[in-house]
């Protein structure tokens, strides 16, 4: 177990929603740790679109959606936030004082008065490819990320796709298994010119083997893979197989969350229009992952949430203390908060 | 108004009238036809609507652009008259057109 980090609050999504949270606690004194599973902030705004505009951010006609993912990161620069990417919150339980303690996939420790869920449609997670039976296999002999290279030694590797993670594993792995075969459906590659080629080359020198095509079946017992079937444009071979690394990108998932006692509602996380409160006092729901009668899901909306939610913080995180409403335009208190008072 | 048949994999057949400029996607989606989820809301970055062009709809609809080809790497049971339904825009030409929707979505 490592160290305990202790925030005033923590938020689970570090998609736009979640960043805004982070200004309008902020306003309020509050600090916010964010907990984002992909490599960086913006969600799906920065994962699934980050050129394509969006047209309803009042105040900006146009803006892309990595845009206005920078805007946000300045905005909320002066309240120091911090981020841990790459994690999943794995667990999370309310401590006999009332505060929580959240810990991730990779046993890292946080406490934190009030907890945050912006997790917008759950967490990104590599997608189960289209390979028929290859649920027992999983976490045995097929994995979707490589935590570490030596697991990979001295076997027949199956890599598929046509991205850079399968192109990066292929050139990365070929020296450490035993075979390597990269398997994509067409001849044209989403990863970068300059791997392909690498790829190429080696394949020239027979370094490794590709084809193309979509793997079709697997053969082995007690997930442990021995071949696996390849469906070419000239019929089926079989590859050996003992690891195969299928990056067929990302997909949204609930994930843990839905074990964390919360009331459900299809996927979402039912909250008060008030304060945006999930049924666990404390922990708050904001974005696409919440839900209450005529929700939209809306970045829009979104932004409204986080700045009524961060009134209902304040009063657990300073119980007793007096909110006073006031303007940024005109208070030199918030003024001095976001470093800009004359 | 533009017509449009979709064939869920059950076999259903769902008739409807299109406006010409909307996305066929758009169009399953109004109409409820299982099996499309358009999981990203038509930005072509999920693969989640995907269709099959009927095979005498393929030459008029077209071949799919570079990227919506990338997108289709995450596709399941992808062939050669794959597309993904956000990216066909329904036009005159299209009046008629038929789509299947394959078994499942990635």
């Amino acid at each position: 177990m490592t160290d305990t980090t202790r925030t005033d609050v923590l938020i689970v999504g570090a998609g736009p929603v979640g960043l805004f949270a982070v200004f309008e606690l902020g306003l309020f004194d509050m600090k916010c740790h964010l907990i984002d599973i992909l490599d960086r902030p913006g969600g799906q705004c920065a994962e699934l679109y980050p050129e394509k505009p969006i047209y309803d951010i009042p105040g900006w006609p146009s803006i892309s959606a990595q845009g206005l993912v920078d805007k946000l990161l300045e905005q909320i620069a002066p309240f120091k936030p911090d981020f841990t990417f790459n994690r999943m919150v794995s667990s999370l339980e309310k401590l006999e004082d009332g505060s929580f303690r959240v810990i991730t996939d990779e046993n890292e420790v946080f406490e934190a008065k009030v907890v945050v869920i912006a997790a917008g449609g759950g967490s990104f997670q590599p997608k189960r490819p289209p390979i028929p039976g290859i649920e027992p296999y999983e976490g045995k002999s097929v994995f979707y990320s490589v935590r570490r290279m030596e697991e990979f030694r001295g076997h027949d590797l199956v890599i598929v796709g046509g991205g850079d993670s399968a192109l990066d594993w292929t050139l990365n792995l070929q020296p450490v298994a035993k075979s390597v075969t990269l398997v994509h459906r067409r001849p044209e590659f989403r990863a970068a010119p300059d791997s392909v080629n690498k790829m190429y080359a080696m394949q020239e020198m027979k370094e490794l083997d590709f084809q193309v095509g979509q793997v079709t079946g697997l053969t082995g017992t007690d997930g442990q893979l021995s071949s696996a079937t390849i469906k070419g444009p000239d019929g089926d071979t079989e590859v050996p197989c003992t690891r195969m690394l299928p990056f067929f990108g990302l997909t949204m998932k609930l994930g843990p969350i839905a074990e964390w006692g919360l009331n459900l509602h299809e996927n979402m996380v039912p909250v008060d229009t008030e304060k945006f409160q999930t049924s666990v006092p404390g922990i708050f729901a904001v974005g696409d992952i919440n839900w209450y009668p005529g929700k939209l899901k809306l970045i829009l909306s979104g932004f409204h949430e986080v700045a009524l939610m961060a009134q209902a913080a304040k009063r657990i995180v300073s119980p007793g203390e007096r909110i006073v409403f006031q303007y940024t335009t005109s208070s030199t208190s918030l003024q001095k908060k976001l470093g800009v008072a004359g | 108004m533009t017509k449009l048949t979709f064939i869920a994999h059950d076999g259903t057949h769902f008739d409807v009238d299109a406006e010409n400029g909307s996305t066929v996607m758009e169009n399953a989606i109004r109409n409820a036809v299982p099996g499309i989820e358009a999981e990203c809301g038509g930005a072509c970055a999920c693969a989640t609507c995907h269709v099959y062009v009927d095979e005498a709809w393929t030459a008029e609809v077209g071949e799919p652009e570079a990227m919506e080809e990338d997108m289709l790497d995450f596709a399941y049971d992808v062939q050669p008259n794959s597309r993904l339904s956000c990216q066909i825009k329904v036009r005159d030409a299209l009046d008629g057109l038929v789509v299947r929707v394959p078994a499942r979505q990635g």
